[in-house]
């Protein structure tokens, strides 16, 4: 029936046929409006004290990593650090939720998610350093490169998490991603593709305040982060990033649910960023010290010192364990940072191409040359 | 085993049988994009596979270029080789990304760690009648990408032998489809597939003494009618199909213009920072003294493909590659 055919003045009004009837009920999908937290909350008894223990130890380690490698770029062996301090209860308790056989697909702010996976501090450092892009074989620890182009590592996670299933491997993927990366183009397809397939991948947004300068609400107009994934059809989660306890638990509730074939799951973690964008900015230019404070008091080391002192697990002992374990990796990492990493300039044409292109051969025979020739006026020179 | 005779297949049969032949010997070969499935691609170049592999194997993916790239680069990641279809060659800008900033140098970063192997088909090329947007020669673009090997057939013996090579290599390859010789047709029996040079080997279509045509994809039929067509004026042209722009063989490029003396590219994107550009240059660096002329390059307008009905002033066809070829008959102005 055409529009025209239609009987008077009645108004025209299809009935959806089934297909357009909503395929899956947005309510569960739902996050809280308000961040979930666990510490300082009646739900603290119910964690495991190992747990918190190992969780404090960590976020002492990943505070003393952050400050080191600040301290590196001041003294010119990095060429630039994006800090997580104040985020570190996302970073670890991330790598905490994963099974070894699984992938974490971390952005460039996430080498401390990295290391607590059991990454080399050095290793996880090699890209800022400048040495080479990524500084380790990504399936040793099954840690993606860490990268660097906004929400591009999404879709990368997707279709790992997707063949891990195809073969039949209880594999789940962990894809980190900044407030602003969720603007991207990369991340509506990746959460797409995510949900259509029900790929066991698990979506973590360190909604850390700002994208460099910009505020989250030059970002975004949607009530939270978390909500955009109903559009999809996963389920959204915001939980308190700073609550190392809450993080661990909604991470690790969204990993076993994907690894059982539930499928995805969005988390927003709300959390800030204590230092610059990295150490080549300034901070002062885009928020005030007042709003810093704030968080200062909200300090994902202080929340745990708190929960652990009520519980008197926090003695002299503890504190001074953890301490002087993040001094000794901090002391490593100082000392190996400080030696000039040996490179072989011919590694330029090694890993293009499986095999050599003729353009490569002769370019690699080049530099050879120029090599040899720098080499014999060095040796006439002395 | 029965030996099927040769008999007339298309391009598109013989690309579609290839991608086949892949799946059944390899199951990590896994086909995605978007119609590919239930539809068999708009070109119905994976026609059946589905049906024959499942969904899980030749899947129709949500409509997201970016996100078919970089999903497959996840599954090469877990050891899958997926074989990624761009429904046409403008549509595969949005993956762009995808291609530049991982699929082309995640060996790279990665020191081999993580190598890629993945084939992205891009049917490409005018000729068709295609509206704006569906006609792009891209090439260009790929070819200055590190990383990524960029290949395209001309023949249906290459369509197949270059599309199983380009799966089996553990490289990224940009394999172009030339849409405009989908239905072009030969003698081929599918089950004695005849062995084709290795990708990144050009192959001499046509020999001749007088001078050389280097070209690739679409254009080879154009320069293989120019040829016979400048016979009647004296000329003895040779043919050099390149097939591979990436890695690129200045051997048989260079052995064929020290022969001749003199060359022309011709290819159907624009000129101006076209492969042609490139081409010259490497052959004049390497060939100068045998060069009785300049290097000519006949290449499509510097402008953005033209809507159909003027698609035919826009493409270099064998009047223009014979006007160039006449303009060989070099003399120094004095
Ligand atoms: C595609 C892309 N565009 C721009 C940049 C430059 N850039 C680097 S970090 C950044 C801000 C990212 O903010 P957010 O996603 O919130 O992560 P955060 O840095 O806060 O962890 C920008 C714009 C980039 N890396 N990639």
């Amino acid at each position: 029936m055409t529009v025209q055919e239609l009987p008077g003045d009645a108004a025209y009004r299809p009935t959806p046929p089934p297909a357009w009837q909503p395929r899956t009920d947005p309510g569960p999908l739902l996050p809280d409006p308000e961040p979930y937290r666990v510490l300082g909350t009646d739900a603290a008894a119910a964690v495991d004290q190992e747990l918190l223990l190992r969780l404090y130890a960590e976020l002492v380690r990943g505070r003393r990593y952050n400050a080191q490698a600040t301290a590196l770029t001041k003294q010119g062996r990095l060429a630039v650090y994006p800090s997580s301090t104040g985020q570190e209860a996302c970073e670890v308790a991330a790598a905490m939720a994963l099974e070894e056989r699984d992938w974490l697909f971390p952005s460039y702010r996430d080498t401390l998610a990295a290391v607590a996976r059991g990454l080399d501090p050095v290793q996880a450092l090699t890209l800022l350093r400048g040495d080479w892009h990524t500084g380790y074989d990504p399936h040793e620890h099954r840690i993606a490169p860490l990268c660097t182009p906004l929400a591009t590592q999404l879709p990368h996670a997707v279709g790992l998490a997707h063949a891990a299933r195809l073969k039949g491997d209880d594999v789940v993927a962990l894809a980190m991603v900044g407030d602003g990366g969720t603007s991207e183009g990369d991340f509506h397809e990746a959460l797409n593709f995510a949900a259509v397939w029900q790929a066991p991948a698990v979506f973590l947004v360190q909604n850390n305040g700002f994208a460099i300068s910009v505020p989250l609400a030059k970002q975004t107009a949607a009530p939270s982060l978390a909500h955009k994934a109903v559009g999809y059809g996963m389920p959204g989660r915001l939980v308190d990033g700073n609550d190392a306890a809450a993080v661990h638990q909604v991470l690790t509730e969204a990993v076993e649910r994907a690894r059982r074939g539930g499928g995805p799951t969005l988390i927003e973690a709300v959390t800030y960023r204590m230092d610059a964008h990295t150490n080549a900015d300034d901070a002062t230019r885009y928020r005030g010290e007042s709003e810093v404070d704030v968080w200062r008091a909200h300090d994902p080391i202080l929340l745990l010192e708190r929960e652990l002192t009520r519980r008197g697990l926090l003695d002299d002992r503890v504190r001074n364990a953890a301490a002087e374990a993040a001094e000794t990796m901090a002391a490593a990492l100082r000392e190996q940072m400080n030696a000039d990493p040996v490179l072989d300039p011919m590694d330029l044409f090694t890993h293009v191409y499986a095999e050599r292109t003729g353009q490569l051969r002769e370019q690699a025979a080049q530099l050879t040359a120029e090599l040899d020739a720098a080499a014999d006026a060095e040796g006439e020179a002395r | 085993m029965t030996t099927a005779a040769a008999k007339p297949v298309t391009m598109a049969q013989a690309l579609q049988r290839a991608m086949r032949d892949a799946m059944a010997e390899d199951p990590t070969v896994h086909v995605m994009g978007e119609d590919v499935g239930t539809l068999g691609g708009v070109f119905r170049v994976t026609d059946g596979l589905t049906k024959e592999f499942g969904e899980d194997r030749c899947t129709d993916t949500p409509l997201a270029e970016a996100g078919i790239l970089g999903t497959a680069v996840g599954m090469a990641m877990y050891g899958l080789r997926p074989v990624v279809e761009m429904q046409f060659d403008a549509f595969a800008y949005p993956a762009f990304e995808q291609l530049i900033s991982h699929v082309a140098r995640m060996r790279n970063r990665t020191r081999g760690g993580m190598p890629l192997p993945l084939t992205i088909r891009v049917p490409y090329g005018g000729g068709i009648g295609g509206v704006e947007h569906h006609s792009d020669s891209s090439e260009a673009y790929y070819m200055a990408t590190p990383g990524l090997h960029v290949v395209t057939p001309a023949t249906v013996e290459d369509a197949y032998g270059m599309l199983r090579a380009a799966i089996a290599s553990d490289d990224p390859v940009v394999f172009l489809e030339p849409k405009r010789l989908y239905w072009s047709k030969a003698q081929w029996s599918p089950d004695a597939p005849t062995a084709v040079e290795p990708i990144g080997r050009a192959v001499v279509r046509r020999p001749g003494r007088s001078a050389t045509l280097i070209t690739y994809g679409p254009s080879v039929p154009v320069c293989m009618e120019a040829a016979e067509a400048a016979r009647a004026e004296g000329w003895d042209l040779e043919v050099v199909d390149l097939r591979s722009l990436v890695p690129f063989d200045d051997e048989t490029v260079c052995a064929s213009v020290r022969r001749t003396g003199r060359a022309v590219v011709v290819h159907e994107s624009n000129g101006f920072g076209g492969p042609g550009g490139e081409i010259a240059a490497r052959v004049t660096e390497r060939c100068f003294h045998h060069l009785e002329a300049p290097v000519l390059r006949v290449a499509g307008f510097d402008i953005p493909y033209p809507p159909p009905m003027l698609e035919k002033h826009h493409l270099p066809g064998v009047d223009r590659v014979l006007d160039a070829v006449a303009r060989l008959q070099w003399e120094a102005e004095s």
